[in-house]
């Protein structure tokens, strides 16, 4: 426990906190880069999710893209983004951030659109409401925990890939890990790993947080929903029930 | 000086190499050895993370299954560890097995945990109740029941999840390489801090190659198991 418990210390010297290599410094770096990505994930990926899950076509894309979004390694993307022309600049890691994001909330968004209670539906048409006014007051409001779980998966997702951009020099908490194995200072590299697994563990359980706060059926609901889709865990459950 | 000219082309060859392609079919010519070392290094720190990892996930399910309230402690543990970033949890693993093959195997393990641990519980809380008491009533019990009709009715759940394992620890190997021990992500890495094209991009390519091959694998495998299910699948 010697190592832990140095990295620890490593923490808790406030010397490490300053400066423009210090903690806070790359801890305001990597929540911007995530806050950004998850951003542009969301302003790219619900649109299409929610639009392909209401007109329920192109479920195949919706699906796919996020096996295929699990093969490709991140610090390829990174590696060859860094030898494109965009180098060092902060969008190297945002473009790669978000092109991980998009998978979960476009399949999450789209499956949850599908699971939308079909009879709620038909009453729905058959009370005269429109395209436009069945996605915004019927299905979307159903689908919500499923749309969240992607959005929940695709943040905790960022902000742990976020780390990764350390490799290229990138921006981020990534760095002090990065930077104490240049110095083989391992009380630094486990001090550094130890702040980024924190931030990991309470962006989750914000994000657990938000995505209950948002449900507007939470109350009726709670009994009733599979205990794995507050987890947030929804995509393995729903690929265990396509691929058998 | 009729000579020159091509004497000079010679030494100076103008292969893709020298221009730093990102596609060169030189690169693999020359550098054979080290693609086909990489490459071992990655089948094999996957193939012994999703094999240890689903003999730990299948204990764990089972030990869920029998008693209730470990059931939430495991699930709960083992997404926590998913949240962790690779790049940490490598490190904070390393003053206790420092720059070796088991850092990378370990973490890995624990990755795969989360997915395989749901989906062999998905796959065996699926097995119908009267199926098993049928089986009771025909005198299997304990471990017999388990091999012999829950694990084979729950076979498309749990590969279901071994594949999906499978297919993001093949991904994950590559960050190893902050401890040396990346398979393809060693390459990637020396490529990138040499501005090496063809070596990033062919590296990069290999890994998901390795994936989709990987997940093909499964597959077959899967449909080989279940033989009952071929028609009705295809």
């Amino acid at each position: 426990m010697n190592g832990l418990l140095d990295g620890l210390s490593w923490l808790f010297d406030a010397d490490n906190w300053s400066g423009p290599t210090g903690v806070g410094t790359r801890l305001v770096e990597h929540l911007w880069i995530s806050g950004a990505a998850v951003l542009i994930a969301c302003a790219i990926a619900l649109p299409i999710g929610l639009w392909l899950g209401h007109l329920g076509r192109g479920g195949t894309l919706a699906i796919n893209i996020s096996n295929i979004g699990r093969a490709v390694p991140t610090f390829a993307i990174l590696a060859l983004l860094y030898m494109t022309p965009l180098a060092l600049s902060a969008w190297t890691t945002i473009i790669a951030l978000v092109l991980f994001g998009i998978p979960p909330i476009l399949t999450n968004a789209y499956v949850g659109m599908r699971e939308v209670d079909r009879d709620a539906v038909e009453a729905a048409r058959g009370m005269g409401m429109s395209g436009p006014q069945l996605l915004r007051g019927v299905e979307l409001p159903l689908a919500i925990p499923l749309i969240m779980g992607g959005v929940r998966l695709a943040t905790v997702q960022i902000v742990a890939t976020a780390t990764l951009a350390a490799i290229i020099s990138g921006p981020g908490l990534g760095r002090i890990i990065t930077s104490g194995f240049g110095r083989q200072d391992t009380p630094q590299i486990v001090g550094g790993a130890i702040i980024v697994c924190l931030l990991a563990l309470v962006v989750e359980g914000l994000m657990a947080l938000l995505q209950r706060s948002v449900d507007p059926m939470r109350r009726t609901r709670r009994r009733r929903t599979r205990s794995d889709r507050d987890r947030g865990m929804p995509l393995i459950a729903d690929e265990v029930v396509s691929g058998a | 000086m009729a000579l020159s000219g091509p004497v000079h082309t010679a030494t100076l060859t103008d292969n893709c190499l020298v221009r730093n392609d990102w596609v060169c079919g030189e690169y693999i010519r020359t550098r054979r050895e080290d693609i086909t070392e990489a490459l071992g290094q990655h089948v094999t720190i996957t193939v012994l993370s999703v094999v240890i990892g689903f003999a730990v996930a299948l204990v764990l399910a089972v030990l869920a299954r029998r008693l209730g309230w470990l059931r939430g402690v495991i699930l709960g543990t083992s997404t926590a560890l998913y949240t962790l970033p690779s790049l940490a949890l490598f490190s904070l693993l390393l003053p206790f097995t420092g720059i070796t093959m088991t850092t990378v195997v370990i973490g890995l393990v624990l990755y795969s945990l989360t997915i395989l641990v749901r989906g062999i519980l998905t796959g065996l809380d699926a097995v119908p109740d009267d199926v098993r008491e049928a089986a009771v009533g025909m005198g299997y019990d304990g471990l017999r029941l388990l091999r012999k009709v829950e694990l084979p009715l729950a076979v498309p759940a749990i590969f279901a999840s071994l594949r999906v394992a499978t297919v993001s620890t093949v991904a994950l190997t590559t960050v190893g390489m902050i401890v040396n021990h990346g398979g393809l992500g060693n390459l990637i890495n020396r490529g990138l801090s040499s501005n090496f094209h063809a070596e990033v991009l062919t590296a990069s390519v290999l890994c998901v190659v390795l994936a989709l091959i990987a997940d093909a694998l499964l597959l077959g495998l899967q449909r080989w198991l279940t033989p009952w299910r071929r028609t009705v699948t295809a």
